[in-house]
């Protein structure tokens, strides 16, 4: 047999729950269009499989009367899906899932004129942490033992990421900072190619998305050393946090779902509505579990004052990082 | 032999009746997907995922591998048939493709490319079978140093493909190379070349804009404009005879590119940077190169069609391996199907191949059933090809048109692609009056993105010390090979030109 | 063709130029330690296309090049008139795209060409033009579930119909 019975039945019970069509019930306004869900990365990196999980688990459950369709725009650090979004001409159908460059990247480009504030809040499904990582090989098994290493090499010790200006470079550099650390950082296209190399040993470290080094984790190749949480991961108990380190600093990437600027209110209260229901299926809550996901739950008003905030601490980071 | 076991219990699972109608209609639906230009086994898997909630997970898996294995055939179709490269992938194929539909021999083309692809599959099924551990920790030992040397090598290999006006390849060439670069700089993060202050820049150039903008819009109005109105009609005849002497044709004097291209591919493949395209293009430049005959490509012969086309089935089938071995993609596709992998529970990962065998070797059990039941799919359907041929020029002009904007906004989603395609084909067509040859610049947009990064990972790895691509024990002997390469013609010519120049001079 | 050989030069050496002053946006050295900038890639292909053109502009001198030593046009009448039309047609085409629909522009080119360029009959002009627009309709949508451009505003009771019928 292909599949184990547990499985199979597995399938067998979530494709029942599915005959049950649960349309979101906000009376009114429902799409007329296939909507256009756009997606701040290109196809294959942490963000797409998250957007792709969520179009899954409507289209499991039916959530919605037309389709979500996928439409990766990656471009110039997602400055291409935020142009995209915020002239969409049909902006009741249209909505974007975002990572932490719908923060950064308008204040590296402020040439795009992107206000982010103008978009509409639809939900927060979750934040992803992040985490340092070395290959088991390197005979590295604690931070201090890692922090000694970096001294010792001189300028020499190779980290890899996602390119200047990206979530983990900015983690990296406020890491360098803390300790006077002499990093040398090779920017990579995506998480996957970061987490190839470090397997590889082409790199001697990553900060990487569990979601990314997971599998390399589980196969004993990866060794945790420090989460950038605001407490110990349930999924890493034994690996402690920047802030037992004494640093007051944390770091997640958002994955939130956001409507195109003007979206009525209407659609954005039947939007709200069918990711409410994503994020309490026991799909979701599942995903977020195995992947290591906090969830952060807000409301509308309570999205707009987080990005406010992180607007500003992007803000500072960056001037930080010399941008 | 467990594993044998298991690839024997996939296989005899993929022939349940449920499952072989799967592979069929996957098959079937994938062949028309790859033959599109423009659409290829990416777009396959939106067809896959609400099917997923439909039947149970061994079918959805099977008609994945279905959908892949047809789309992969497809590919030929839309480069042999239209002249358009559905995918970069078939770009090579053109080349001796296109030549032999002009001849009216276009199933001798479609047959070739099948059995060939059908070869490259099965081998590479074979050795990933027999060495998946072992090949994974080489696809590993493969950095940034080792990618570039690779892509050097590439380049290598199609210097010879340019026309005879030499500083006219180069060109071709660099601006392929530069059009590549458009866009984001992914060492410094920062946004690169938005031409005329565009935002649609922002995106850069994708392959297919420029492909389908060449092939599709300035190759179809070159036709149109050299035919001068006459109704040119190919009369390709179809006949079981006729195919069966094709097959015979294609055997005989395909075989030799049939061979490298299954192997060559394979290993190229293997390795998670490079992928696809690279494989059929040295495959192609390989076979050229051991060829008694090297003029004879790119005016028609098979063994240049069954080169790229066993190399990119073959290269398709070892990008899987990667993904199942490591949990890293090697394709957009292979990416996807990861993601799907996700949602059915799975953790891609190095533990995969360890603790979910049933699974991996279903997948490539399927994928043995996938491959013949496609050969045999694909040549049922070449006579239809054949006969969409055999419409009249103006009727096939405009469909080829269309299929180019449809498919090219389909791949792309974005108008201004469609203008630039626009603006590329036209660009092209008197490009083409003043014999500028394309393909270099059509491969260069594919190949330059993968070159330039890793050129400068491996100097940010070194400090700025070139010297990185020669003493590594993998990069340097591929490095100093594909140096060789290129510089052989150059020496060659110059040698050449010299006794020339002697002789006149004695003369 | 001798004229033209040397325009095409000319204007594509001015395009290498204005690649070459692009590109000098980011640094185009050799950096210490890191190697080469991010414009050095772009700037030093477009330099050698620049000298590529000078290559042709010298080849063309010499007229050692078929294109320059030929005396035809580079489009006789019946080029430039095909060029018009057909390029003109695909202008157009992608042009009312964004007006009325994918689908509609599709119709219209596919009229135009057949019936137009083609001078096929009005039976299978229209067949083709009607049935092609509506079979690319639900293998996209359908099938492929790619949205394809609506047009104007004006479309949409049009498509709100046949979003009915697939979805």
């Amino acid at each position: 047999m292909l599949f184990s019975k547990r499985r199979f039945m597995g399938v067998l019970a979530a494709s029942m729950v599915a005959s049950a069509p649960g349309y979101a019930v906000a009376d009114g306004w429902t799409p007329r269009k296939p909507i256009d869900f756009t997606i701040m990365a290109g196809p294959g990196g942490g963000a797409d499989q998250i957007a792709r999980f969520i179009q899954s688990v409507a289209e499991k459950k039916d959530l919605t009367n037309r389709p979500l369709v996928p439409n990766n725009k990656g471009g110039g650090s997602g400055a291409e899906a935020l142009i995209h979004v915020s002239g969409a001409n049909d902006p009741d159908h249209t909505i974007l899932v975002t990572l932490n460059s719908f923060f950064t990247t308008p204040l590296r480009q402020e040439n795009l004129g992107i206000d982010i504030q103008t978009f509409t809040p639809i939900a927060m499904m979750g934040v992803d942490p992040f985490v340092l990582w070395v290959h088991k090989d390197a005979g590295i098994t604690t931070f201090e033992g890692y922090v000694e290493e970096v001294k010792s090499m001189n300028g020499e010790f190779v980290m890899g990421g996602t390119g200047q200006g990206q979530e983990d470079s900015i983690v990296i550099a406020y890491m360098s900072d803390a300790y006077d650390l002499d990093i040398k950082y090779i920017p990579y296209s995506g998480g996957g190619a970061v987490a190839k190399d470090l397997a590889g040993k082409q790199i001697m470290a990553t900060v990487n998305n569990p979601a990314e080094a997971k599998g390399f984790y589980e196969a004993g190749d990866f060794v945790p050393l420090l989460a950038f949480s605001d407490e110990r991961m349930p999924a890493y108990p034994d690996v402690p946090t920047l802030k037992e380190k004494g640093h007051d600093f944390s770091y997640y990437n958002q994955r939130a779902v956001v409507g195109a600027p003007g979206m009525s209110d209407e659609a954005a209260a039947y939007y709200q509505d069918v990711f409410t229901q994503i994020f309490e299926s026991e799909e979701w809550q599942g995903y977020l579990d195995s992947e290591s996901l906090s969830p952060l739950w807000m409301d509308a008003s309570e999205q707009q004052d987080y990005w406010g905030l992180q607007v500003e601490n992007h803000r500072k980071l960056l001037a930080a990082l010399g941008e | 032999m467990e594993v044998l076991a298991l690839l024997t219990d996939g296989m005899l699972v993929a022939l349940q009746p449920l499952n072989l109608m799967m592979i069929v209609i996957g098959v079937s639906v994938g062949l028309l997907i790859g033959a599109m230009p423009g659409l290829g086994s990416v777009n396959g898997v939106a067809i896959l995922l609400p099917v997923t909630f439909l039947v149970p997970p061994g079918a959805a898996i099977i008609f994945l591998a279905a959908i892949y294995y047809g789309a992969m055939y497809g590919g030929a179709i839309s480069s042999v048939t239209l002249g358009i490269p559905g995918a970069s992938t078939a770009v090579a194929t053109t080349f001796d493709g296109r030549p032999l539909a002009i001849q009216g021999r276009a199933s001798l083309a479609l047959v070739t490319a099948a059995l060939a692809s059908f070869v490259g599959g099965t081998v590479a099924n074979v050795l990933f079978t027999l060495f998946a551990p072992a090949l994974a920790s080489v696809a590993l030992s493969f950095g940034p140093p080792e990618v570039f040397a690779l892509m050097l090598l590439a380049f290598a290999t199609f210097v010879g493909l340019g026309g005879d006006d030499i500083p006219k390849t180069v060109f071709s060439i660099c601006f392929g190379l530069v059009l590549g670069s458009v866009g984001f700089d992914q060492i410094s993060g920062a946004p690169r070349l938005i031409l005329f202050e565009m935002n649609g820049f922002l995106q850069g150039i994708g392959f297919l804009v420029l492909a389908i903008g060449v092939y599709g819009i300035g190759e179809m109005l070159w036709t149109i404009e050299q035919s001068r109105g006459a109704v040119t009609k190919t009369t390709p005849k179809m006949t079981v005879k006729g195919m069966v002497s094709d097959a015979k044709d294609a055997t005989k004097r395909g075989w030799k590119g049939t061979f490298v291209g299954s192997f060559l591919g394979f290993f190229v493949g293997v390795l998670p940077a490079a992928g696809a395209t690279p494989g059929s293009l040295m495959s192609y430049g390989v076979t050229k190169m051991i060829s008694r005959k090297p003029e004879s490509f790119g005016t028609g012969n098979p063994d240049g069609v069954a080169a790229p086309e066993a190399a990119n089935n073959s290269a398709s089938t070892g990008s899987m391996l990667p993904m199942l071995t490591l949990g890293i993609p090697g394709s957009p596709t292979t990416a996807i199907l990861l993601g799907g992998m996700v949602i059915w529970g799975l953790t891609p990962g190095p533990r995969l191949f360890v603790d979910e065998q049933e699974f991996v070797w279903g997948l490539i059990g399927s994928f043995y059933v996938s491959n013949a039941a496609a050969v045999l799919i694909n040549l049922a359907f070449i006579p239809l090809f054949i006969w969409m041929l055999r419409m009249p020029f103006t009727v096939l002009a405009p469909v080829i048109f269309v299929l180019s904007i449809v498919g090219g906004y389909a791949a792309t989603r974005d108008m201004f692609d469609i203008w630039l395609m626009v603006i590329f084909g036209i660009g092209a067509f008197f490009l083409r009056r003043f014999d500028y040859p394309l393909a270099p610049a059509v491969l260069a947009i594919v190949l330059g993105p993968i070159a330039e990064p890793t050129l400068r990972q491996s100097l940010l790895l070194s400090s700025g010390d070139p010297s990185i691509f020669f003493t590594r024990p993998v990069a340097g002997p591929i490095t100093i090979i594909a140096l060789i390469l290129i510089f052989l013609p150059a020496i060659k010519l110059f040698r050449g030109k010299r006794k020339t120049a002697s002789d006149v001079n004695s003369g | 063709m001798r004229n033209g050989e040397i325009i095409t030069a000319g204007v594509l050496a001015l395009f290498s130029l204005y690649l070459m002053w692009k590109s000098a946006e980011l640094p185009i050295g050799y950096i210490a330690g890191q190697g080469p900038g991010g414009g050095a890639w772009p700037f030093w292909l477009a330099v050698m296309m620049l000298l590529s053109c000078v290559m042709i502009a010298w080849n063309w001198w010499r007229g050692v090049s078929p294109p320059s030593q030929s005396d035809a046009p580079v489009l006789d009448s019946y080029g430039w008139k095909m060029l018009a039309l057909v390029g003109g047609g695909i202008i157009a085409f992608v042009g009312l795209v964004n007006v009325i629909s994918m689908y509609g522009a599709i119709a219209v080119f596919l009229l135009y060409y057949l019936k137009y360029l083609g001078r096929h009959g009005w039976f299978l002009s229209l067949t083709l033009a009607l049935v092609l627009p509506v079979a690319f309709f639900f293998f996209f949508e359908g099938a492929m579930r790619i949205t394809m451009p609506t047009g104007l505003a004006f479309t949409d009771p049009v498509f709100n119909i046949l979003y009915e019928i697939i979805y």
